[in-house]
């Protein structure tokens, strides 16, 4: 089954004739997920890379019954392309878009509310159930169908823990970059609830990193509802306070949000937490096999 | 990114944020020539211009205190006939750094004369000014704001900043103001009042009067503290302020409220939509590699240690740091070369790492997503080539092509140590740095 896309998702691309755009649309084409055109204002009625190109997402979803998009819009204009998906009425819309600004993102975090669509991201890598549906800019290839559900803040973090357990013989579900941003469309416990209803998904990694209380507040869902096995790693356990760690979220601010905290609260609420990025399948591998 | 007192002060002005009047001033001489400027341009506070012109009897003697390097000032009730004018005149010599607690360190002083504000500002001035938020060794002033005093009644703390939690903006107060928040949470966080306001609606008067009343502000000044806040606000979202912070927030003894400190941080990511406030960035006041680094478009963060680090995407990049760390060996910085690693970047990336003089080896762990790594591969070798590299090198690609690109690496000659998996880079490089 499989969390939220699959072989049948069909995806636009909004910022398709752009480099980002187009260099990705490619990709998740050749990677087999239904990529059925791309929204560009202005050139609506061009062919792309042998993608059509329309002007409005309306008109996209219209003309090819797309229920997804995928954002590479520039961060100026990023808010306003995600709320145009949401009022289109899309299922999902995965925002790839680094540095949208934050007040932006509140507006938009708003706009979501009591409306259909689901925004993943921004700042992320996308998502991807193997061998179905790759939207995003993760290596469709180091990727392997399977039954772990992998969600991350994180980007190439994430490739090294799906690359781990490839070679461990684990696949995947689907696994979820959440992007990270401070702000941000799906959370944790989103995913988590998925996941935890998702009959394909047997086990759960969960790698999260220093800044705001989102890992804590997966600990305690999962202490409350998850009936399936979590293993966890925190990134940023030699991060300094105050510096912002390349992510806009990733910041120890106040003493709040450090690596420790979220490790604490993640094992008291019974997650196996691994102390070293190398060992996360491994990790897994052990309390699977008991 | 971050500006400095002054600078914070001139934007909250557009917004009509009730402030003391002050100026910059970069030498003794023109401390002294701002004071003489400020002397009689409390226009905000008229009481305070007053005196001169008021009946003797009213008149009342300004006192002023240090404690802790945090200046009080209190109004006694004198008869005039013993008073020289002059004497209501005071001045505040403030330190300009990015950094809080600089009256801990000395870095604010009360000036009662022309000839203490030309004292005071040719200490300061120069100093290295060390706080509980600077490093070490303390931070150089360069230069320094001269501002009028003001009779304070009570000291009290406000700020807005984001909350990640909920997604909306809150407005944070304590009666606890002057002190380092961070400790008032930790200890007596029943003493922090929180108002949340939604980005969409924005700040409503209500939302003022919820913490101007929880603060036990007096009656007359609750509208004041509605429309101060008002102002605040509409400062933060019209500036893309990340952290909106005044601390102390004072209360005068007319009940007027009075900004006398202000932070203000900004997100940089709306930076493009503030040219003006973009300018204000004192690059004295920041690590000049990382400064350098952001030119390339590199995350670069110093750190102590001595093992040079580069890394794509961030995520990996901390958690490189923490699998040194779990090995026994310090990391010297956090470098993110990000998603595309090509041969500039390496290269500029290298001459970074290589100027700071603890750097004894580097770590490289790329995950060659949709790069390849012998393309990746090629590029570091024609880095280390140009940066003519003499320390120890390690490194870990993986991803497509792995296997040509650690081939081009062993035969380039260069003394490249490759590693198989995150923790075999990791015990090569800290046995790298032993040896």
């Amino acid at each position: 089954m499989a969390i939220w896309i699959n072989k049948d998702t069909k995806v636009i691309c909004q910022g398709l004739t752009g480099s980002q755009g187009t260099f990705h649309s490619v990709a998740c084409r050749e990677y087999g997920s239904k990529m059925v055109g791309g929204v560009s204002p202005g050139k609506g009625g061009q062919v792309h890379e042998g993608f059509a190109v329309f002007n409005t997402v309306q008109e996209a979803k219209e003309k090819t019954s797309c229920n997804v998009s995928m954002i590479f819009v520039p961060p100026p204009f990023a808010a306003d392309a995600i709320c145009e998906a949401v009022d289109a009425e899309l299922d999902l819309v995965v925002a790839i878009t680094e540095g949208i600004p934050v007040l932006d993102m509140l507006r938009v975090k708003k706009y979501l509310q009591g409306k259909k669509t689901r925004l993943i991201g921004p700042n992320c890598p996308g998502l991807i159930t193997p061998e179905a549906c790759k939207i995003g800019i993760m290596p469709g290839h180091i990727h392997k169908s399977g039954h772990v559900g992998v969600l991350s803040r994180s980007g190439t973090l994430t490739y090294e823990a799906v690359f781990q357990l490839t070679n461990a013989g684990l696949g995947q579900s689907t696994c979820v970059g959440i992007g990270g941003d401070p702000i941000n469309g799906t959370n944790f416990i989103d995913v988590l609830e998925a996941f935890n209803r998702d009959s394909q998904t047997k086990a759960v990694v969960l790698i999260g990193e220093i800044g705001g209380s989102a890992e804590e507040e997966a600990a305690y869902y999962i202490k409350r509802e998850m009936k399936k096995p979590v293993v966890g790693f925190i990134a940023g356990q030699a991060a300094p306070k105050g510096k912002r760690m390349g992510h806009a979220g990733a910041i120890i601010s106040g003493g709040k949000g450090t690596a420790q905290e979220k490790i604490a609260t993640l094992e008291s609420c019974g997650v196996k937490v691994t102390r070293s990025p190398a060992d996360i399948a491994k990790t897994l591998l052990e309390i699977w096999r008991g | 990114m971050n500006v400095h007192e002054y600078q914070a002060k001139a934007l909250l002005k557009r917004y009509k944020v009730p402030l003391l009047n002050g100026k910059v001033a970069f030498s003794s001489e023109e401390a002294v020539q701002n004071a003489k400027t400020l002397k009689s341009s409390g226009d905000l506070l008229p009481e305070r211009a007053q005196p001169e012109h008021s009946q003797p009897e009213l008149l009342r003697d300004v006192k002023a205190t240090e404690t802790n390097g945090k200046v009080t000032m209190h109004h006694v009730q004198t008869t005039s006939g013993d008073i020289n004018p002059t004497q209501y005149n005071v001045w505040v010599v403030k330190a300009q750094i990015h950094a809080g607690g600089r009256g801990k360190g000395g870095g604010v002083k009360l000036a009662k004369s022309f000839e203490e504000v030309q004292s005071y500002a040719s200490k300061i001035l120069g100093m290295m000014l060390k706080t509980p938020q600077t490093p070490p060794e303390g931070k150089k002033v360069h230069k320094i704001y001269i501002e009028e005093g003001c009779d304070i009644a009570k000291e009290f703390y406000c700020a807005l900043l984001v909350d990640r939690a909920t997604s909306q903006i809150v407005l944070m107060g304590s009666s606890e103001g002057g002190m380092d928040i961070e400790e008032v949470a930790a200890k007596t966080p029943e003493k922090i009042i929180k108002v949340f306001i939604d980005p969409v609606t924005g700040y409503q008067p209500f939302h003022g009067r919820k913490l101007a009343f929880a603060l036990r502000l007096p009656a007359g000044s609750i509208q004041k503290a509605v429309s101060f806040w008002g102002s605040l606000y509409k400062a933060f979202t019209e500036l893309d302020c990340s952290l909106c912070e005044i601390n102390p927030l004072v209360l005068t003894k007319s009940g007027d409220l009075i900004a006398l400190d202000a932070k203000l941080n900004f997100d940089d990511n709306a930076l493009f939509r503030h040219p003006d406030v973009a300018e204000m960035r004192d690059s004295t006041e920041e690590n000049p590699l990382e400064t350098e680094a952001a030119k390339y478009d590199l995350a670069y963060i110093s750190l102590d240690g001595n093992i040079g680090c580069m890394v794509n995407g961030a995520g990996l990049a901390m958690s490189t740091l923490d699998i040194i760390q779990l090995h026994g060996g310090m990391p010297a910085n956090f470098l993110d070369v990000g998603g595309g690693a090509n041969r500039e970047k390496v290269t500029a990336a290298f001459k970074i790492i290589l100027q700071d003089p603890k750097v004894k080896a580097i770590l490289v762990n790329i995950f060659g997503g949709i790069m390849k790594c012998d393309v990746i591969a090629e590029g570091i070798i024609a880095a280390a080539n140009e940066v003519k590299l003499q320390v120890p090198l390690v490194v870990r690609l993986q991803g497509t092509n792995v296997e040509k690109g650690r081939k081009l690496l062993g035969e380039s000659g260069l003394k490249i140590t490759p590693a198989e998996n995150l923790s075999d880079a990791a015990s090569k490089v800290v046995a790298a740095v032993r040896s």
